[in-house]
C-alpha cells in the first residue's frame, strides 16, 4: 500500500517521536509513505480562526500537491489532518471555490484523492495483518486509548464516532494491549490554548489524567501532537499548580505498536518524553 | 434627550443576523435555547457569555455585543456543541464566524480572548514567513507580544534538553506560493489578517 505523506509543522519539533514513529512502523508493516513535496503549513486553529479563504487555500495548497503523487494523503498529526479533510471536503462540494483557491496555489485540485487518517491507513491493513507481525506482546500495558476532538469532529471530518470511538483501541488490541473504558476519550484538551490560555488547559487536562488514573490505565494513549503535548509537558504543571502528583506516561500509539513489532526503543524516541516511560516499558 | 430610532436599530440587527446566518451557513433560527451546547462546552466555565448566549444574541442580531465577547475567542473550536446540538447548528462554524468577523472588523479581542488573538497572529506570520510553523519563533514573537516574556519558558527548556526545539526555521521552496495566498486573502478581505 502506498500513500502521500503529511508530517506538519511540529514533526521536527515538539511531535517528531510521532513523525519518527509513524514512519517507521509503516515501513515494517509494508506500508510506503511518500512524503508530500515542499508541503507547507495547513494553517491549523489561527487560520481557520481568522479568514475563510486563507484557510481554504492553505489546505488546498497541500491537496494539490498530495495530488500530484496521484496518492491518497494520510497525516500522523490530527489537526493537519483536520485541516485537509476540512479542505477537500470544502474544495470538494463547492466548484467555484475551488476555481478559485487552485487559481491562487497554482496547484490544482481536483478531489481525485482522499484524505485518511494514519489510525485508519493502518487498519486498513486489518487488524490481523498487524497482528502477525508482533513479536513483543504489549502484555503489560493497560491503556487509556484519548482520542481528543480533531479526528472525531465535525461530522464532514470525522475518522471515528465522535462521542465512543475505538479505532486506537482495537489497534492496540491487535498489539497484546489491554485498553480501559473510560469517559475522556473525546474531551478536549484545550489545544492551543495552552499558550494563551494556560489555566484553562491546565483544568481540562487535570480532569483528562484524573479520569485515564481512575479507569485503572497505566498509560495514555494518543494519536494528536498537541494533545500529547498538553498532557505529556505540561503534567508537570499541573501536579505543581493542582498539588496532584500525577506520573502518567502519554504515548503516541505509533511508539507502542512500533514496540510489539520490535523496533528498538531509540529510534521510537521513547525518552523524548517528559513523563518518564522506562519504569513501565520494563513491566511489559 | 437623545433619540433612539427602533426601526432602523431592528433592521440592522436583522441584516446582522441574515449576515452571520450566510457566511456560517447556518440556520441561526432553528436554535431553540435548549442549552446542550453549553452543557457539553468544556470551556464554558472561562467564558463570558455561553455558547447558547452567542447564539441567541446572534438570532437577534445583536452586533455589537456579541462581537465584543470573550467566548468568540476562548472557544477551542472542539465541536462538541456542533456534535450535539439538536437542531444540527454548527455552533462552532458560528462561534468561528464570529471570531473571523470580530478581526475583520477591526474589534479589540477582550480579557481572555486577547492572547488568543496575539497568538494567532504570530503563527500566521511565521507561516507567512516561512511556508511553515516555526514553533520556537512563534513562541518567541507571542511573548514579546503579550508581554509575558517568560511563558513556556520551562517547556522550552524541556524541549531543548529531549531535542524537540529546533532553533533555527525551516523554509519551504516554492515560498513564492504561500506569498500568493497570504496576498489574495489580504486582498479578498481589503484588510490586513
Ligand atoms: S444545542 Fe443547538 S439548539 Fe440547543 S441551544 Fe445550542 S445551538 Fe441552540
Ligand atoms: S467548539 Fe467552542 S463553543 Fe463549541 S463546545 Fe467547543 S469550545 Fe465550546
Amino acid at each position: 500500500m502506498r500513500y502521500s505523506y503529511y508530517p506538519g509543522c511540529s514533526y521536527h519539533g515538539s511531535a517528531k517521536e510521532y513523525d519518527t514513529s509513524t514512519r517507521i512502523v509503516c515501513k515494517s508493516l509494508g506500508i510506503e509513505l511518500v512524503e508530500v513535496s515542499d508541503w507547507s503549513c495547513c494553517g491549523a486553529t489561527a487560520g481557520h480562526s481568522t479568514d475563510d479563504l486563507l484557510a481554504a487555500a492553505l489546505s488546498g495548497r497541500n491537496l494539490g500537491l498530495a495530488e500530484e503523487t496521484g496518492l491518497d494523503v494520510t497525516a500522523s498529526c490530527a489537526a493537519c489532518y483536520q485541516r485537509l479533510a476540512h479542505g477537500r471536503h470544502e474544495l470538494t462540494r463547492d466548484p467555484l471555490l475551488r476555481e478559485k483557491v487552485n487559481k491562487i496555489t497554482g496547484r490544482p485540485f481536483t478531489g481525485k484523492i482522499k484524505v485518511k487518517t494514519i489510525l485508519d491507513v493502518l487498519l486498513d491493513l486489518g487488524v490481523d495483518a498487524i497482528s502477525e507481525k508482533v513479536v513483543k506482546p504489549l502484555s503489560g500495558i493497560k491503556a487509556a486509548a484519548y482520542y481528543g476532538c480533531l479526528m472525531v469532529r465535525p461530522a464532514a471530518v470525522q475518522a471515528d464516532d465522535p462521542e465512543n470511538p475505538v479505532k486506537i483501541d482495537r489497534v492496540l488490541q491487535s498489539v497484546g494491549a489491554q485498553t480501559v473504558d473510560w469517559d475522556f476519550k473525546t474531551e478536549c484538551c484545550g489545544a492551543s490554548l495552552a499558550v494563551s490560555n494556560e489555566d484553562v488547559v491546565v483544568r481540562l487536562t487535570y480532569n483528562i489524567i484524573k479520569s485515564a488514573v481512575e479507569a485503572g490505565a497505566n498509560c495514555l494513549v494518543t494519536a494528536c501532537p498537541l494533545c500529547h503535548f498538553n498532557l505529556d509537558i505540561r503534567q508537570g504543571k499541573i501536579n505543581s499548580t493542582l498539588g496532584t502528583d500525577f506520573n502518567l506516561p502519554v504515548f503516541y500509539f505509533t511508539q507502542l505498536v512500533g514496540l510489539a513489532l520490535g523496533i528498538e526503543g531509540g529510534s521510537l524516541n521513547l525518552n523524548s518524553h517528559f513523563v518518564d516511560t522506562s519504569s513501565l516499558l520494563k513491566a511489559i | 434627550m437623545s433619540s433612539y430610532n427602533l426601526t432602523e436599530s431592528l433592521r440592522q440587527n436583522g441584516e446582522f443576523k441574515a449576515l452571520v446566518g450566510k457566511l456560517s451557513g447556518q440556520p441561526l433560527s432553528q436554535c431553540y435555547q435548549c442549552g446542550k451546547c453549553t452543557a457539553g462546552c468544556p470551556v464554558s466555565f472561562a467564558m463570558d457569555v455561553a455558547p447558547n448566549k452567542v447564539l441567541r444574541m446572534a438570532q437577534a442580531g445583536l452586533k455589537n455585543e456579541v462581537l465584543r465577547c470573550q467566548s468568540i475567542w476562548i472557544c477551542a473550536s472542539c465541536s462538541t456543541c456542533t456534535a450535539r446540538c439538536p437542531e444540527g447548528v454548527d455552533v462552532a462554524r458560528v462561534m468561528e464566524v464570529l471570531r473571523i468577523m470580530a478581526g475583520k472588523e477591526g474589534i479589540p479581542a477582550p480579557g481572555r480572548g486577547k492572547d488568543v488573538s496575539i497568538f494567532n497572529s504570530a503563527f500566521l506570520r511565521s507561516v507567512r514567513r516561512n511556508g511553515r510553523m516555526f514553533e520556537a519563533g512563534t513562541m518567541a514573537a507571542f511573548n514579546i507580544k503579550s508581554l509575558h516574556l517568560l511563558r513556556e519558558a520551562t517547556t522550552g527548556m524541556h524541549m531543548f534538553i529531549k531535542g524537540k526545539l529546533r532553533l533555527l526555521p525551516e523554509r519551504i521552496k516554492n515560498k513564492k506560493e504561500i506569498d500568493s495566498i497570504f496576498t489574495a486573502a489580504v486582498k479578498e478581505r481589503g484588510g490586513e489578517l
